[in-house]
């Protein structure tokens, strides 16, 4: 695998890159250019940034007054604020009347680590997907944020863009083409499908690996579009193996593992054994020791892979 | 006295001011036909609205998005009838949609929504549409333009924390092409805005945050006019008029009742008085 690098980072810098390209947009934040990387953004393009202070809600509706002006204005916050603070502002002045608003978060779950729960924003996939009109992205690596900066440019209307604080691995290839809705096999497998969001997809490529060892093959997916879903395209990928396991940064409630049952159990019924924050806040730790006491490891996938194949079996044998 | 009010005729004032009673007779038709909406705060603004649909917006009804256009936002968005009332006036839409207010199907819903012909922004959720004009203004500024963006927020409205965020902003950024009245009625949904959440000293509070204030009659037609003069003459920074008017101005029974607020319509006997009154006002108007 490749270096490590943080998304926020890398996407400070994809917005470097494509401010040279195209002059439509404009970065917005609230006294969080450092924490969100666009930084380096502000100071190639000083010109192209415009700084609200410590006031989100006004930088989300000031966003949907410039939109109507003719740019494409990308919000810049952490994931707390921009999925809390503002959000009715964004529900109401943003994606009601379908503006050419972009919203870029950062600090997702227990990731965020030492800066504790008011920081960790761990409910943001199950409140965005909840507001019509709203594309909802979260990449797993540079590449496909790139690939998803890119997309969000182009398409007209409101997205939610996740990044992230957490240093991660390239986990595609330069092959990869990002397609709105349809989730990447990362890995094949056959006897469990795992579904990983962000940050958790290396983690589910690991416990790929230790459970081949046990003779269990597991395909690895990562569910970076977490709206819309392609749903007929994640039956087709998972079907074969007729078991699931997600696996988020985010609380069980509302986030990957809801979407994939929900799914599932409209067109395709099959055990969904459920990786992630149970209805619970976090606290201040290292991302390592929070994960460890939270039960979002590389072990707690594989014993909750052998649960999903154990549950899969006993139907088929129709005990 | 300011000068070029003095320019303005008074057959101007007159003809606006026989607009606005025209205005207000489709506001409480409005309320009545649709069964709900809100009166007061609509009757309140009519006159101001009157004055930048009829005298100041440089708009085109057949090109609701002309690119050249000012822009106007009614933060304080209940005030819907009065806003749809001036759009059909100016030919935005016909008068026939006026009817199907707050209806199924209907194209007027109950709070601005974006996509009527000439509504700009989403309004009602309140302090929200104060802060979309406010970008507005950000952007036409940053691209250089000269068009101005207008808007109207309530005096109970400015209770809300991030009305005072945008306040900020504004004075910061000198938007000197935001013009900005608030609706001095004094009443808001539960009762006196000074009982219930004091907003004095509200000039102060402008002031306070770099903003020119002005402060006039807002139902007295010529009043407006020279302050949205005057407004225009002032640089670097972001104008407030703050304008003093009685909430269901125009129909006696509903002048500074606070129970006219919304969302209760008049009934038939109520709207037959209203109408009388108003178009009695019309007729009176020298």
């Amino acid at each position: 695998m490749s270096e490590r690098v943080s998304l926020r980072e890398a996407y400070g810098n994809i917005l470097v890159k494509l401010g040279r390209e195209r002059d439509d947009f404009i970065t917005l934040d609230a006294d969080m250019c450092g924490a969100t990387f666009v930084e380096i953004f502000r100071q190639e393009f000083p010109g192209r940034h415009l700084r609200f202070g410590i006031a989100e809600q006004n930088m989300m509706c000031a966003a949907a007054g410039l939109s109507t002006t003719g740019y494409i204005p990308i919000v810049n916050t952490m994931a707390v604020f921009a999925s809390m603070r503002a959000l009715e502002q964004f529900r109401t002045s943003v994606a009601f009347p379908r503006f050419n608003v972009k919203v870029v978060a950062s600090h997702q779950g227990l990731g965020v680590g030492n800066d504790g729960p008011t920081h960790q924003g761990i409910e943001d996939i199950a409140i965005m997907r909840a507001i019509p009109n709203t594309v909802v992205l979260s990449p797993a690596d540079r590449v496909e944020l790139e690939a998803m900066v890119r997309f969000m440019l182009d398409h007209k209307g409101p997205v939610y863009l996740r990044t992230g604080r957490l240093p991660v691995p390239n986990v595609h290839d330069g092959s990869y083409r990002f397609s709105l809705g349809r989730w990447p096999i990362i890995r094949e497998g056959c006897d469990c499908t795992i579904v990983a969001c962000a940050v958790m997809v290396e983690k589910a490529l690991d416990a790929a690996e230790l459970l081949s060892s046990e003779g269990i093959s597991a395909q690895v997916i990562n569910a970076s579009t977490l709206k819309p879903v392609d749903e007929e395209d994640f039956v087709r990928k998972v079907a074969a193996t007729g078991s699931v396991v997600t696996v988020e940064d985010h609380t069980t409630i509302g986030g990957v593992g809801t979407i994939v049952s929900d799914i599932l159990c409209k067109h395709h019924p099959m055990p969904v054994e459920k990786v992630g924050i149970d209805d619970c806040f976090g606290e201040s730790g290292s991302p390592e020791e929070l994960y460890e006491k939270y039960g979002i490891t590389v072990e707690e996938i594989c014993k909750a892979v052998r649960c999903a194949i154990d549950r899969r079996d006993i139907l088929r044998s129709g005990i | 006295m300011n000068g070029s009010l003095n320019q303005i005729s008074s057959e101007t004032i007159s003809k606006l001011a026989r607009t606005a009673c025209q205005v207000r007779q489709r506001i409480v038709r409005m309320v009545y036909d649709g069964g709900s909406g809100h009166c007061g705060g609509s009757l309140s603004v009519a006159d101001i609205l009157t004055v930048l649909y009829f005298h100041v917006l440089r708009i085109r009804a057949d090109e609701p998005l002309w690119p050249g256009r000012d822009r106007f936002v009614l933060s304080k968005g209940h005030a819907c009838p009065a806003l749809y009332a001036v759009l059909a006036m100016r030919g935005f839409f016909p008068d026939s949609e006026l009817k199907m207010f707050r209806q199924v199907d209907g194209m007027l819903q109950g709070h601005p929504e974006y996509g009527i012909p000439g509504v700009e922004a989403v309004g009602g959720s309140l302090g929200q549409g104060f802060s979309t004009a406010m970008g507005m203004a950000v952007g036409l500024k940053l691209k250089g333009l000269d068009q101005r963006v207008y808007c109207v927020i309530g005096d109970g409205e400015i209770q809300e924390g991030m009305v005072w965020e945008t306040a900020m902003a504004a004075g910061h950024y000198r938007l000197d092409n935001f013009t900005c009245f608030l609706d001095r009625n004094r009443l808001q949904g539960d009762g006196r805005t000074d009982e219930i959440m004091d907003i004095e000293p509200v000039r102060d509070k402008w002031l306070a945050f770099n903003w020119e204030v002005l402060e006039i009659d807002g139902n007295d037609i010529g009043q407006i006019i020279g302050a949205v003069d005057r407004a225009h003459r002032v640089d670097s920074k972001p104008q407030m008029i703050i304008a003093h008017t009685v909430k269901g101005k125009g129909v006696s029974f509903m002048e500074d009742v606070a129970s006219w607020h919304g969302t209760a319509p008049p009934t038939e006997e109520e709207l037959s008085i209203a109408l009388k009154e108003l178009k009695a006002a019309e007729e009176g108007v020298g």
